[in-house]
């Protein structure tokens, strides 16, 4: 029967992200983009809350949390909330882990979820964008060639999370045509010869967050370095998660958009009266609201789909469309409600503004 | 558990709805609408009342859930219906708002209605010929501001007399003199009370002084009867005051927050009408375009969509997106939790976005949707009503608003 309410454990989850955001994330977002590097220990602590790759078994040390889009999605909106940059940091390992988990061989499995599960961040990151204008998942310019027995990798990847610190990059590559089948994924070591990893790429926003260029010139890789051996991914899942992923981040930013909003409404006044009794005002975040519970429920209903076994892809691609569009206009009419005062970095909605345009190009910066 | 599958057998139902939507209404739906009120569907009309009397009136009359003794009880009437209205939108609009069902004026009575009013005026729905209901509060001078009513009522002795000019009732013509129905008339006890003095009466058919005095041509939903009903020195028994007779002292609306509370339970059914239409156009559209080889290509790239295929994509969307905020409005209903946001939230969004997906889908059928050869220049015009009636998108924005500052209408007009 269609049911709304959350489980139990998803609010337990819940709660335990919304502290985090609350009171490590949002109060040291804008040092933080400002001086564009994360806080001393944030990774630390985070990683020690647990948050990112709960759904590892017990088998390699994890926490066994069932594994579910939706509980996923309902923890990264709270992380999205607190701030973006640190939420894409502290989800990188389960850009690799899931993957690894779901189509990994057992060997694979034995090295990356207990280097998933242990008490340092992982230096694993995953490398799927590329630097032009037609980005398409289905279609990527980097390639794997066979050559013997190893492959060789070619191509440019650009705003791979945590890829200044990473020992090791999941790399995304064509292997065929085109077509989400024609995808694999490859583990790639930094200290490979043909790897050339950029200096932290500068951004419009998520600027705490490190992000590099991953330039791979014939670089040789044994066949056990692609995920799942011959049997290879299921990359159109792997697409679908990851949409669910960012879509629910995306969510995050527009409720603290939206929610600022409100409070700076209420009591910002001009000719004596709160802007929010003024209906340009109060309609403009009247549909702040009622955009933004539509796209939950789109991205909630995309999530469930991949928590029945479907593969999802339409209604993943069709919610962060959705999602991609709202949270511009969300943050975009939350500097609009300070007005003046909305433009000035001291606020925060600028930020979120910055941050918000992202998602419309952003693709495979998180997973659930 | 978060589920968005619905069980076994409201799947079951919504089939055999879309069933009857197919067969009844789609045959006739271009023909009843360039014949307005010349034609009437009587095949669907009396098919859809014997479905209605089987089914006990399953989407009579939306209820409010209740919580019983603190105990959240889920029930299952709110979603029932908003599911029904949406296939029977689908298959016609205006076929739909003409389905002899109690509808908004059975909605006031299921919501405040005594046991004694309940029997009376709804339980004819399940026996006998088709029968209408009609809810009547709009007045030549007064729409949105609902609270503005100059019709009255009068009580001398055991009746009530009322007198005034009521517009746009639909169903109105069918409900008081085309079958043994009746209307809810809102009128005002005591003029000087402001809103306290707003009650709403039920008039059954064929009352004396009330008399149907024009039907009105629409851009759309043109099989529907929209009825202008005029109202001189008509009695109606006592008993007839829905809810209760006090007038509280100028400034308290609680008589009259009642009555509005009864949106909260009809706004998701008419989010549901509209998200029936856009369905249908949606759908249209992209078979349409199918056979022309336009194929959207969900998971690509998101800069080599082409134009179209992106239209196709965000009137898919918009039409979930709204369904499902339809969904959740109703399931609060059953789960018996307060969904005045909600409720106002699916209203404006869908009402909205549906009139936008009916307006992409003209425009996507090029020069052909413009031709009345296809439906969807009807569904566009069919559309439009979802984003007025039951409060206008604007009126659902104020609603909004006001819950999310937690501000009275004195502050946020
Ligand atoms: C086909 C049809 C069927 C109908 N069926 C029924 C029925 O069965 N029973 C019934 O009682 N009524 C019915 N109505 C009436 C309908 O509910 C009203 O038309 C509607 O509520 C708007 O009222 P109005 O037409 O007087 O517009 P107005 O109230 O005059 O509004 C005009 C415009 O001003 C905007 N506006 C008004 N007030 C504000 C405000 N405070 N802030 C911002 N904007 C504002 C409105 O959104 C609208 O855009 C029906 C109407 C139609 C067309």
């Amino acid at each position: 029967m269609f049911d709304l309410e959350p489980s139990e454990d998803q609010k337990l989850m819940v709660q335990t992200a919304r502290e985090l955001a609350k009171n490590e994330m949002d109060p040291a977002a804008h040092d933080a983009d400002e001086a564009a590097k994360l806080p001393a220990d944030f990774l630390k602590k985070s990683w020690e809350l647990g948050l990112a790759c709960a759904a590892i078994p017990e088998k390699y040390n994890g926490a066994s949390m069932e594994r579910s889009a939706v509980t996923g999605a309902m923890i990264l909106e709270e992380l999205g909330a607190g701030d973006l940059s640190m939420a894409i940091a502290m989800l990188a390992p389960s850009l690799v882990a899931y993957p690894v988990l779901d189509y990994g061989t057992d060997l694979q499995k034995e090295i990356v979820l207990r280097a998933c599960t242990g008490s340092e961040f992982p230096k694993l990151t995953a490398a799927l964008m590329e630097p032009v204008y037609d980005f398409d998942p289905t279609a990527l310019r980097t390639t794997a060639i066979r050559s013997g027995t190893n492959y060789v990798l070619n191509g440019v990847k650009t705003l791979v999370p945590n890829g200044s610190t990473a020992d090791s990059f999941l790399v995304y590559a064509r292997v065929g045509g085109t077509g989400f089948d024609n995808v694999q994924a490859f583990f790639v070591q930094r200290t490979v010869p043909g790897v050339t990893v950029s200096e932290k790429e500068k951004n419009m926003g998520i600027n705490a967050l490190d992000t590099v260029t991953l330039t791979l010139e014939n670089v040789g890789v044994a066949p056990d370095t692609r995920v799942g051996g011959a049997k290879g991914i299921d990359f159109e899942r792997i697409m679908s998660y990851s949409r669910v992923a960012q879509s629910a981040l995306a969510l995050g930013v527009a409720r603290k958009a939206y929610e600022h909003s409100v409070t700076y409404a209420m009591e910002r006044k001009t000719w004596g009266q709160p802007i929010a009794t003024r209906q340009a005002i109060a309609f403009m975040i009247a549909d702040m609201r009622i955009e933004l519970d539509a796209a939950r429920l789109l991205v909630w209903e995309a999530a469930w789909h991949l928590d029945k076994g479907r593969k999802a892809t339409k209604e993943s691609y069709l919610a962060k469309m959705v999602v991609d569009e709202m949270v511009l206009k969300v943050t975009d009419d939350s500097v609009m409600v300070m007005g003046g005062h909305g433009f000035i970095r001291e606020n925060p909605v600028e930020r979120w503004l910055r941050n918000g345009r992202g998602f419309a190009t952003f693709d495979g910066l998180a997973m659930v | 558990m978060i589920n968005f599958q619905h069980g076994d057998s409201l799947n079951n139902l919504a089939a055999a709805v879309e069933q009857i939507a197919r067969d009844h209404m789609r045959p006739f739906t271009r023909a009843v609408d360039e014949k307005e009120h010349e034609l009437n569907p009587d095949s669907y009309i009396n098919t859809m009342y014997e479905v209605l009397k089987m089914t006990g009136g399953a989407m009579n009359s939306p209820v409010m859930g209740a919580k019983e003794g603190g105990e959240k009880k889920r029930r299952t009437g709110n979603i029932t219906s908003v599911v029904f209205i949406e296939k029977m939108a689908w298959g016609d609009c205006g076929m739909y708002l003409a389905t002899p069902m109690p509808l908004l004026g059975g909605a006031a009575v299921g919501s405040a209605g005594t046991p004694e009013q309940k029997q009376k005026f709804l339980a004819r729905f399940r026996e006998g010929k088709p029968k209408w209901a009609a809810m009547a509060i709009t007045e030549p001078g007064m729409g949105s501001d609902s609270g503005a009513v100059t019709t009255t009522a009068t009580l001398e002795g055991d009746e009530w007399v009322i007198n005034g000019e009521k517009i746009f009732v639909t169903a109105g013509k069918r409900a008081v003199e085309d079958s043994e129905g009746f209307v809810v008339v809102w009128a005002s006890v005591d003029r000087k009370a402001g809103r306290a003095g707003i009650k709403a009466f039920l008039v059954d058919h064929h009352t004396p002084g009330m008399k149907v005095a024009k039907l009105e041509h629409k851009h759309g939903i043109r099989c529907s009867d929209t009825a202008v009903l005029v109202f001189e020195n008509c009695r109606i028994p006592k008993e007839n005051l829905l809810g209760s007779a006090d007038v509280k002292p100028t400034g308290d609306s609680k008589g009259f927050k009642g009555a509005m509370a009864t949106f909260d339970a009809t706004r998701p059914p008419v989010a549901a009408s509209a998200v029936g239409v856009g369905r249908a156009a949606a759908e249209y559209t992209s078979e349409y375009l199918a056979k022309q080889g336009v194929a959207p290509r969900y998971g690509i790239g998101r800069n080599k969509l082409t134009a179209v295929e992106k239209d196709l994509m965000m009137m898919e969307a918009k039409v979930k997106a709204s369904w499902l905020l339809t969904l959740k409005a109703a399931w609060m209903s059953d789960i018996g939790e307060p969904n005045n946001l909600e409720a106002s939230i699916c209203k404006c969004k869908s009402g909205r976005d549906m009139v936008w997906v009916c307006q992409k889908a003209v425009e996507l059928l090029g020069s052909e949707g413009y031709s009345r050869k296809h439906l969807v220049e009807k569904w566009m015009r069919d559309s439009k009503i979802g984003d007025i009636y039951e409060g206008t998108q604007q009126i659902q924005k104020l609603v909004v608003a006001r819950r999310i500052f937690g501000y009275s209408r004195e502050q946020l007009a």
